[in-house]
């Protein structure tokens, strides 16, 4: 019981996290240090590597080999570094030539933790309003289906399983390659997000109508009718309150899918342009093996993927048989 | 039962033109053609517009809808613009890897998810139990892509097995060619068969557990037959039923999961195949991997009826005649 607060604790704590990002983080996303391509992270330390105090510091790395990206980690100078300066939490010096590198830098020089901080804005915010998305369209489908039963109830169900039953990768991704490659960024964000709610979505209604149409024949359904109530004060007041515990349930099975969804997407070229930071775009330099065998910090974002995933699984408990995706 | 078997019949053709139609249809509406996306530049307008001239994509959309559904009547998929070959062959053999890495990776995640659950199931208190009840949570939390990018991490970095691709010998044959393919599987396959596994682990020991309430084995442990036998012999059967119904859901999560595997470890299946043919809006290509993709999956789903019907007297009637008829 108390892993699983914990869990959602954590959950919580990661979405502060981004939304204070500019706080978090001691670069920004898209700052480039030219002089540091694909530096390796640097670690904080109380003690200089002579052994002296130095409270909270770091050595900086220095270019040796820009081919070989080679790097020598220079202790004539350690530089200090301070908490709540500069209006960031963790905060360096300011000088371009030694920046606190907590995750090491991409090809472009480019801070590896800042993206992964900043990232989790774009990641979990396209996976967010997706799972709202889903939530309100399989609502709408399955309540309708297991409201009205007849007719409505078969097509709106056969519709729902020919998407389910496909895999929901390809339907996503081929949906997203008819359209022009380059978009401005806010309509790829809502894009992806309505691909991906529609695709979530029949998981979701099917649920819905199996509550809705059992509720739908006991008493006190019966009772509301019998009272005159409108069939839509029927469905919206007796009818889906049903379905809290199961929406719930279901909404947080979908976020860390469509957190890996948009990570896919934005891995194989088809998500978020790179000029924004998510954890998709910043895994699309980790796309070769020397890369990923010379770079590792690269994956933080596959482990940020994976810490989502698994904090979802704990807060959820015992019983996540019903995810197979 | 012929009728039922029609039936089966006219759903999967349905199910394998329906999706490829709406793919090619799809495909073309989208901005750009074939032509143009390997053209590049440099082609003058003139060039172009006879090269569209020769493949007929200055047709309108219906004659060259109709013209492709003519030929799929005569089992001609038509030729890819990309690879210049006939689609058929290219998909066949694209679709064969792609169903080598999915089946293996499916056994794969019997063999160690099945096992495990007795454990769980008889012993939960048990040590064991508790570390592969950890054991699967995590990997239940490590979807393919992130499985995939940390195994080509760890292989790069250790050799012990190919980091990429399915042969890396050329001009082998036989037993050269089967060794070396068996060589390059064990890090597409564990990508995708650990989360797999986890989740039938996880199934397999709920339904067991709650197998083991069920009055029948009370019955049985009254009449003093011992515990391992009521677990092999009764216990076992009555929860194999919630594990078989999930087969069809495993099979379009293969597929999804293969997509991504396939694009992070260069395996040559029909993931990479379909995205090539999007990206470069090979209309006669994307069709032919979403028909072969199509009925893939509806073997799979067969495959999973008919594991339903095993594990369940009851249904056997109905769905058992389909199958042997």
């Amino acid at each position: 019981m108390s892993a699983r607060r914990g869990a959602a604790g954590l959950l919580a704590l990661l979405m502060l996290l981004a939304i204070a990002a500019p706080f978090v983080s001691p670069q920004d996303p898209s700052e480039r240090f030219p002089d540091l391509p694909d530096a390796p992270p640097t670690p904080l330390r109380l003690f200089t590597a002579g052994g002296q105090w130095c409270g909270l510091c770091f050595h900086p790395q220095r270019l040796v080999s820009r081919l070989e990206r080679r790097f020598e980690i220079d202790t004539t100078a350690p530089v200090p570094v301070h908490l709540f300066s500069r209006g960031r939490l963790i905060a360096d010096s300011g000088d371009p030539g030694t920046p606190l590198l907590l995750a090491g830098t991409d090809a472009s020089g480019r801070d590896v933790f800042a993206r992964l901080i900043f990232g989790a804005r774009a990641s979990l915010g396209v996976a967010i309003i997706a799972v709202l998305g889903a939530v309100a369209l399989g609502l709408t489908i399955g309540g309708l289906a297991g409201a009205r039963g007849g007719w409505v109830d078969t097509w709106l169900m056969r519709l729902a399983d020919a998407i389910a039953v496909l895999p929901a990768i390809y339907v996503v991704v081929t949906l997203r390659a008819a359209l022009p490659l380059v978009l401005p960024v806010a309509t790829v964000f809502a894009l992806i997000t309505l691909l991906l709610a529609v695709v979530g979505a029949p998981w979701i209604a099917r649920g819905v109508r199996a509550i809705v149409s059992v509720e739908r024949t006991l008493g006190h359904v019966e009772a509301a009718r019998a009272l005159g109530a409108s069939s839509t004060r029927i469905l919206l007041q007796h009818l889906l309150p049903a379905t809290r515990g199961f929406i719930m349930r279901q909404a947080a099975l979908l976020l860390p899918a469509f957190v890996l969804a948009e990570a896919t997407l934005s891995f194989v070229g088809l998500g978020l342009p790179d000029t924004v930071p998510s954890w998709g775009t910043s895994l699309q330099e980790a796309a070769n093996v020397s890369a990923i065998a010379a770079f590792p910090w690269l994956l933080a974002p596959a482990g940020a993927v994976f810490l989502v995933t698994l904090l979802v699984n704990v807060a959820l408990g015992e019983h996540d048989a019903d995810r197979v995706l | 039962m012929p009728a039922r078997l029609l039936r089966r019949l006219a759903a999967t053709l349905l199910l394998v033109v329906g999706v490829s139609s709406a793919a090619f249809l799809v495909t073309h509406l989208a901005p750009g053609d074939v032509v143009q996306t390997t053209m590049g530049f440099s082609a003058s307008q003139a060039t172009i517009a006879r090269a569209q001239h020769r493949i007929g994509l200055d047709r309108p959309l219906l004659v060259q809808w109709g013209a492709w559904l003519a030929g799929v009547a005569r089992l001609d998929l038509g030729t890819s613009a990309l690879y210049q070959r006939p689609v058929g062959p290219l998909v066949a053999e694209r679709a064969l890897n792609t169903a080598l890495l999915a089946t293996v990776a499916f056994l794969v995640a019997l063999m160690l998810g099945i096992p495990p659950a007795f454990i769980t199931a008889t012993r939960p208190r048990s040590l064991a139990a508790h570390l592969i009840r950890v054991a699967s949570l995590v990997l239940l939390s490590l979807p393919p892509f992130v499985g995939s990018l940390a195994l080509v991490l760890v292989a790069a970095r250790t050799g012990w097995f190919p980091a990429g691709g399915m042969t890396s010998a050329e001009d082998v044959t036989g037993v050269a060619l089967l060794a070396d393919v068996l060589w390059h599987l064990p890090l597409p396959v564990a990508a995708l068969a650990l989360p797999l596994a986890a989740t039938f682990e996880r199934l397999q020991a709920q339904a067991l557990t709650e197998a083991l309430d069920q009055p029948a084995i009370l019955a049985a442990r009254a009449r003093g037959i011992p515990e391992p036998t009521i677990v092999r012999r009764h216990a076992w059967r009555l929860a194999l039923k919630p594990v078989a119904a999930v087969a069809g859901l495993v099979f379009g999560a293969l597929l999804s999961g293969s997509f991504v595997v396939e694009m992070v470890t260069a395996w040559p299946g029909l993931g990479r195949l379909t995205y090539d043919a999007l990206l470069h809006r090979d209309l006669e290509l994307v069709a032919g991997c979403a028909a072969a993709g199509a009925l893939v999956l509806s073997v799979g789903l067969l495959l999973a009826d008919m594991a339903i019907a095993w594990s369940d007297p009851r249904v056997r009637v109905h769905v058992a005649s389909e199958v042997r008829a």
